[in-house]
Protein backbone atom coordinates (compact mmCIF):
# COMPACT_ATOMS: atom_id res chain seq x y z
CA UNK A 1 0.00 0.00 0.00
CA UNK A 2 3.09 2.20 -0.02
CA UNK A 3 2.16 3.75 -3.37
CA UNK A 4 -1.01 5.11 -1.78
CA UNK A 5 0.92 6.95 0.94
CA UNK A 6 3.60 8.34 -1.32
CA UNK A 7 2.89 11.29 -3.64
CA UNK A 8 2.72 10.39 -7.32
CA UNK A 9 5.12 11.96 -9.79
CA UNK A 10 3.60 14.05 -12.58
CA UNK A 11 4.19 11.32 -15.16
CA UNK A 12 1.91 8.99 -13.18
CA UNK A 13 -0.77 11.46 -12.04
CA UNK A 14 -1.01 13.29 -15.40
CA UNK A 15 -1.77 10.29 -17.64
CA UNK A 16 -4.31 8.91 -15.13
CA UNK A 17 -6.08 12.28 -15.10
CA UNK A 18 -6.01 12.26 -18.92
CA UNK A 19 -7.51 8.77 -19.07
CA UNK A 20 -10.65 9.98 -17.33
CA UNK A 21 -11.56 11.59 -20.68
CA UNK A 22 -11.84 8.34 -22.72
CA UNK A 23 -13.33 6.54 -19.69
CA UNK A 24 -16.26 8.99 -19.55
CA UNK A 25 -16.68 9.01 -23.33
CA UNK A 26 -16.76 5.23 -23.55
CA UNK A 27 -19.13 4.83 -20.62
CA UNK A 28 -21.78 7.22 -21.88
CA UNK A 29 -20.38 9.83 -24.30
CA UNK A 30 -19.87 12.18 -21.35
CA UNK A 31 -17.51 15.14 -21.58
CA UNK A 32 -15.24 15.72 -18.61
CA UNK A 33 -16.16 18.89 -16.74
CA UNK A 34 -16.43 19.79 -13.08
CA UNK A 35 -17.51 23.43 -12.76
CA UNK A 36 -20.89 22.61 -14.35
CA UNK A 37 -21.71 20.68 -11.17
CA UNK A 38 -21.76 23.99 -9.27
CA UNK A 39 -24.55 25.15 -11.57
CA UNK A 40 -26.26 21.80 -11.12
CA UNK A 41 -26.25 22.16 -7.34
CA UNK A 42 -27.53 25.74 -7.59
CA UNK A 43 -30.31 24.60 -9.92
CA UNK A 44 -31.24 21.74 -7.58
CA UNK A 45 -31.11 23.73 -4.33
CA UNK A 46 -32.06 27.32 -5.03
CA UNK A 47 -33.05 28.12 -8.62
CA UNK A 48 -35.12 31.13 -7.44
CA UNK A 49 -36.65 32.44 -10.67
CA UNK A 50 -33.38 32.61 -12.57
CA UNK A 51 -33.68 31.36 -16.17
CA UNK A 52 -30.02 30.16 -16.17
CA UNK A 53 -30.90 27.81 -13.32
CA UNK A 54 -34.19 26.51 -14.74
CA UNK A 55 -33.39 23.41 -16.73
CA UNK A 56 -33.66 19.69 -16.24
CA UNK A 57 -30.57 19.28 -14.02
CA UNK A 58 -31.52 15.69 -13.23
CA UNK A 59 -30.85 14.76 -16.84
CA UNK A 60 -27.17 15.61 -16.31
CA UNK A 61 -26.92 14.20 -12.82
CA UNK A 62 -24.13 11.85 -13.92
CA UNK A 63 -21.65 14.63 -13.14
CA UNK A 64 -22.83 14.79 -9.53
CA UNK A 65 -21.71 11.16 -9.23
CA UNK A 66 -18.37 12.14 -10.77
CA UNK A 67 -17.75 14.86 -8.16
CA UNK A 68 -18.94 12.64 -5.31
CA UNK A 69 -16.22 10.28 -6.53
CA UNK A 70 -13.66 13.11 -6.57
CA UNK A 71 -14.51 13.85 -2.95
CA UNK A 72 -14.03 10.18 -2.06
CA UNK A 73 -10.76 10.14 -4.03
CA UNK A 74 -9.60 13.14 -2.00
CA UNK A 75 -10.56 11.31 1.19
CA UNK A 76 -8.66 8.16 0.21
CA UNK A 77 -5.58 10.03 -1.01
CA UNK A 78 -5.52 12.88 1.49
CA UNK A 79 -7.06 11.49 4.68
CA UNK A 80 -6.85 7.68 4.72
CA UNK A 81 -3.46 7.52 3.02
CA UNK A 82 -2.16 11.02 3.69
CA UNK A 83 1.46 11.58 2.75
CA UNK A 84 3.30 11.76 6.11
CA UNK A 85 6.16 13.74 4.54
CA UNK A 86 6.04 17.43 3.61
CA UNK A 87 5.60 18.15 -0.12
CA UNK A 88 8.86 18.19 -2.11
CA UNK A 89 8.45 21.77 -3.22
CA UNK A 90 11.09 23.66 -5.15
CA UNK A 91 13.51 25.33 -2.70
CA UNK A 92 12.64 28.71 -4.26
CA UNK A 93 8.96 28.14 -3.38
CA UNK A 94 9.79 27.15 0.18
CA UNK A 95 11.83 30.35 0.48
CA UNK A 96 9.08 32.46 -1.02
CA UNK A 97 6.37 31.06 1.25
CA UNK A 98 8.57 31.42 4.35
CA UNK A 99 9.31 35.02 3.38
CA UNK A 100 5.56 35.58 3.04
CA UNK A 101 5.20 34.46 6.64
CA UNK A 102 3.93 30.90 6.19
CA UNK A 103 5.86 28.82 8.72
CA UNK A 104 4.33 25.40 8.42
CA UNK A 105 4.35 23.86 4.95
CA UNK A 106 2.99 20.45 6.00
CA UNK A 107 0.13 18.70 4.27
CA UNK A 108 -1.60 20.06 1.19
CA UNK A 109 -2.69 23.44 2.53
CA UNK A 110 -1.29 25.92 5.05
CA UNK A 111 -3.59 25.30 8.01
CA UNK A 112 -2.41 28.51 9.64
CA UNK A 113 -4.17 30.39 6.81
CA UNK A 114 -7.06 28.03 6.15
CA UNK A 115 -8.84 27.41 9.43
CA UNK A 116 -12.14 28.35 11.11
CA UNK A 117 -10.58 31.21 13.11
CA UNK A 118 -8.89 32.97 10.19
CA UNK A 119 -12.19 32.73 8.33
CA UNK A 120 -13.34 35.64 10.49
CA UNK A 121 -10.26 37.73 9.68
CA UNK A 122 -9.91 39.90 6.58
CA UNK A 123 -7.11 37.66 5.31
CA UNK A 124 -9.02 34.40 5.70
CA UNK A 125 -12.20 35.94 4.36
CA UNK A 126 -10.39 37.08 1.20
CA UNK A 127 -8.62 33.76 0.67
CA UNK A 128 -11.55 31.44 1.29
CA UNK A 129 -14.80 33.36 0.78
CA UNK A 130 -13.78 35.85 -1.91
CA UNK A 131 -11.43 33.31 -3.53
CA UNK A 132 -14.14 30.65 -3.69
CA UNK A 133 -16.64 33.17 -5.02
CA UNK A 134 -14.29 34.09 -7.88
CA UNK A 135 -13.76 30.42 -8.72
CA UNK A 136 -17.52 29.84 -8.97
CA UNK A 137 -18.30 33.09 -10.79
CA UNK A 138 -15.34 32.95 -13.19
CA UNK A 139 -15.70 29.32 -14.23
CA UNK A 140 -19.35 29.73 -15.07
CA UNK A 141 -18.74 32.98 -16.97
CA UNK A 142 -15.97 31.23 -18.94
CA UNK A 143 -18.26 28.14 -19.23
CA UNK A 144 -15.64 25.73 -18.01
CA UNK A 145 -12.70 25.21 -15.71
CA UNK A 146 -9.36 23.46 -15.73
CA UNK A 147 -11.10 20.16 -16.51
CA UNK A 148 -13.67 21.26 -19.08
CA UNK A 149 -11.46 23.74 -20.95
CA UNK A 150 -7.95 22.87 -19.75
CA UNK A 151 -8.16 19.12 -20.36
CA UNK A 152 -11.32 18.21 -22.32
CA UNK A 153 -11.42 21.34 -24.50
CA UNK A 154 -7.70 21.29 -25.27
CA UNK A 155 -7.87 17.57 -26.05
CA UNK A 156 -10.64 18.37 -28.54
CA UNK A 157 -8.40 21.10 -30.04
CA UNK A 158 -10.84 23.90 -29.28
CA UNK A 159 -9.33 27.38 -29.73
CA UNK A 160 -11.68 28.91 -27.19
CA UNK A 161 -10.45 26.41 -24.60
CA UNK A 162 -6.84 27.41 -25.27
CA UNK A 163 -7.83 31.04 -24.79
CA UNK A 164 -9.70 30.12 -21.59
CA UNK A 165 -6.76 28.12 -20.22
CA UNK A 166 -4.37 30.98 -20.96
CA UNK A 167 -6.75 33.34 -19.14
CA UNK A 168 -6.88 31.01 -16.11
CA UNK A 169 -3.09 31.02 -15.90
CA UNK A 170 -2.72 34.74 -16.57
CA UNK A 171 -5.26 35.51 -13.82
CA UNK A 172 -3.53 33.14 -11.41
CA UNK A 173 -0.05 34.50 -12.16
CA UNK A 174 -1.22 38.10 -11.74
CA UNK A 175 -2.84 37.41 -8.36
CA UNK A 176 -0.10 35.13 -7.12
CA UNK A 177 2.60 37.72 -7.90
CA UNK A 178 0.89 41.02 -7.25
CA UNK A 179 -2.08 40.53 -4.94
CA UNK A 180 -1.47 37.49 -2.73
CA UNK A 181 1.69 38.97 -1.10
CA UNK A 182 -0.37 41.91 0.16
CA UNK A 183 -3.17 39.67 1.38
CA UNK A 184 -0.70 37.44 3.24
CA UNK A 185 0.85 40.53 4.85
CA UNK A 186 -2.51 41.58 6.36
CA UNK B 1 -27.82 2.78 -10.58
CA UNK B 2 -26.55 3.49 -14.08
CA UNK B 3 -24.66 6.58 -12.88
CA UNK B 4 -22.58 4.78 -10.28
CA UNK B 5 -19.84 4.02 -12.80
CA UNK B 6 -19.13 7.76 -13.10
CA UNK B 7 -18.39 7.83 -9.38
CA UNK B 8 -15.68 5.24 -10.01
CA UNK B 9 -14.06 7.52 -12.60
CA UNK B 10 -14.36 10.34 -10.06
CA UNK B 11 -12.61 8.31 -7.37
CA UNK B 12 -9.64 7.57 -9.63
CA UNK B 13 -9.60 11.16 -10.92
CA UNK B 14 -9.77 12.57 -7.38
CA UNK B 15 -7.10 10.17 -6.15
CA UNK B 16 -4.76 11.20 -8.99
CA UNK B 17 -5.44 14.90 -8.30
CA UNK B 18 -4.68 14.38 -4.61
CA UNK B 19 -1.66 12.06 -4.91
CA UNK B 20 -0.34 14.21 -7.78
CA UNK B 21 -0.65 17.17 -5.36
CA UNK B 22 -2.66 19.15 -7.90
CA UNK B 23 -4.95 20.08 -4.99
CA UNK B 24 -2.00 21.43 -3.00
CA UNK B 25 -2.13 25.15 -2.31
CA UNK B 26 1.68 25.15 -2.24
CA UNK B 27 1.98 23.44 -5.61
CA UNK B 28 -0.35 26.03 -7.16
CA UNK B 29 1.83 28.91 -5.91
CA UNK B 30 4.92 27.05 -7.14
CA UNK B 31 3.27 26.68 -10.55
CA UNK B 32 2.26 30.35 -10.84
CA UNK B 33 5.83 31.36 -9.98
CA UNK B 34 7.30 28.90 -12.54
CA UNK B 35 9.48 27.35 -9.85
CA UNK B 36 8.89 23.69 -10.67
CA UNK B 37 7.94 21.57 -13.65
CA UNK B 38 5.63 19.37 -11.55
CA UNK B 39 2.21 20.92 -12.34
CA UNK B 40 3.14 21.63 -15.96
CA UNK B 41 4.20 18.00 -16.25
CA UNK B 42 0.72 16.96 -15.13
CA UNK B 43 -0.95 19.14 -17.79
CA UNK B 44 1.54 18.17 -20.47
CA UNK B 45 0.84 14.47 -19.96
CA UNK B 46 -2.91 14.66 -19.17
CA UNK B 47 -3.81 16.68 -22.28
CA UNK B 48 -1.95 14.55 -24.89
CA UNK B 49 -3.26 11.32 -23.32
CA UNK B 50 -6.79 12.72 -23.50
CA UNK B 51 -6.29 14.11 -27.02
CA UNK B 52 -4.83 10.88 -28.38
CA UNK B 53 -7.63 8.80 -26.82
CA UNK B 54 -10.26 11.11 -28.26
CA UNK B 55 -8.59 10.96 -31.68
CA UNK B 56 -8.52 7.14 -31.65
CA UNK B 57 -12.12 6.93 -30.44
CA UNK B 58 -13.26 9.28 -33.24
CA UNK B 59 -11.11 7.58 -35.87
CA UNK B 60 -12.63 4.18 -35.05
CA UNK B 61 -16.11 5.74 -34.74
CA UNK B 62 -16.58 4.02 -31.42
CA UNK B 63 -19.89 3.98 -29.61
CA UNK B 64 -20.36 4.44 -25.91
CA UNK B 65 -21.58 1.58 -23.73
CA UNK B 66 -25.12 2.95 -24.05
CA UNK B 67 -24.93 2.95 -27.84
CA UNK B 68 -24.27 6.58 -28.76
CA UNK B 69 -21.75 7.52 -31.42
CA UNK B 70 -19.05 9.33 -29.44
CA UNK B 71 -18.56 12.93 -30.51
CA UNK B 72 -16.09 15.64 -29.55
CA UNK B 73 -17.27 18.66 -27.60
CA UNK B 74 -17.54 21.92 -29.51
CA UNK B 75 -16.79 24.99 -27.45
CA UNK B 76 -17.39 28.12 -29.48
CA UNK B 77 -15.78 31.41 -28.52
CA UNK B 78 -17.91 33.78 -26.46
CA UNK B 79 -17.18 37.03 -24.71
CA UNK B 80 -17.07 35.48 -21.23
CA UNK B 81 -14.02 33.34 -21.96
CA UNK B 82 -11.38 35.97 -21.13
CA UNK B 83 -13.01 37.93 -18.27
CA UNK B 84 -14.43 34.75 -16.73
CA UNK B 85 -11.13 32.95 -17.16
CA UNK B 86 -9.21 35.77 -15.49
CA UNK B 87 -11.63 35.95 -12.54
CA UNK B 88 -11.36 32.19 -12.06
CA UNK B 89 -7.55 32.53 -12.20
CA UNK B 90 -7.66 35.13 -9.42
CA UNK B 91 -9.67 32.75 -7.26
CA UNK B 92 -7.41 29.83 -8.13
CA UNK B 93 -4.38 31.74 -6.79
CA UNK B 94 -6.24 32.55 -3.54
CA UNK B 95 -7.80 29.16 -2.81
CA UNK B 96 -5.29 26.87 -4.51
CA UNK B 97 -8.30 25.09 -5.92
CA UNK B 98 -10.00 24.79 -9.25
CA UNK B 99 -13.44 23.16 -9.12
CA UNK B 100 -12.16 19.54 -9.10
CA UNK B 101 -9.84 20.18 -6.16
CA UNK B 102 -12.66 22.08 -4.36
CA UNK B 103 -14.26 18.69 -3.81
CA UNK B 104 -10.98 16.85 -3.22
CA UNK B 105 -9.74 19.36 -0.60
CA UNK B 106 -12.86 18.73 1.46
CA UNK B 107 -12.32 14.99 1.12
CA UNK B 108 -8.66 15.37 2.06
CA UNK B 109 -9.81 16.55 5.48
CA UNK B 110 -9.43 20.33 5.12
CA UNK B 111 -12.98 20.80 6.30
CA UNK B 112 -12.86 24.60 6.31
CA UNK B 113 -12.71 24.42 2.50
CA UNK B 114 -16.44 23.60 2.71
CA UNK B 115 -16.69 27.39 3.03
CA UNK B 116 -14.63 27.85 -0.15
CA UNK B 117 -16.96 25.40 -1.85
CA UNK B 118 -20.13 27.13 -0.64
CA UNK B 119 -18.67 30.48 -1.78
CA UNK B 120 -18.04 28.96 -5.20
CA UNK B 121 -21.72 27.94 -5.29
CA UNK B 122 -22.62 31.53 -4.35
CA UNK B 123 -20.37 32.81 -7.15
CA UNK B 124 -22.09 30.55 -9.65
CA UNK B 125 -25.50 31.64 -8.38
CA UNK B 126 -24.63 35.34 -8.64
CA UNK B 127 -23.30 34.74 -12.16
CA UNK B 128 -26.62 33.10 -13.04
CA UNK B 129 -28.47 36.09 -11.61
CA UNK B 130 -26.34 38.61 -13.54
CA UNK B 131 -26.09 36.54 -16.71
CA UNK B 132 -28.64 38.58 -18.71
CA UNK B 133 -26.63 41.76 -18.07
CA UNK B 134 -23.14 40.42 -18.80
CA UNK B 135 -21.64 40.37 -22.31
CA UNK B 136 -21.58 36.80 -23.54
Amino acid sequence: MDFLYRPWPWYVAGPIIGLSVPALLLMGNKKLGVSSTLRQICAACYPAKIPFLHYDWKKDSWNLFLVAGILIGGFVGGTLFANPEPTHLAPATVDLLHRQGIENLDGLMPVELFNWHTLLSVKGFLLMVVGGFMVGFGTRYARGCTSGHGIMGLAALQWSSLLATMSFFLGGILFSYFVLPYVLAL
Amino acid sequence: MKNLKYALVGIVFGLALTKGEAISWYRIQEMFHFQSFHMYGIFMTAVPVAALSLWIIRKLQLHSADGQLIDAPVKPYHRGIIPGGLIFGFGWAFTGACPGPLYAQVGAGYLVTIITFVSALAGTWVYARLQPYLPS
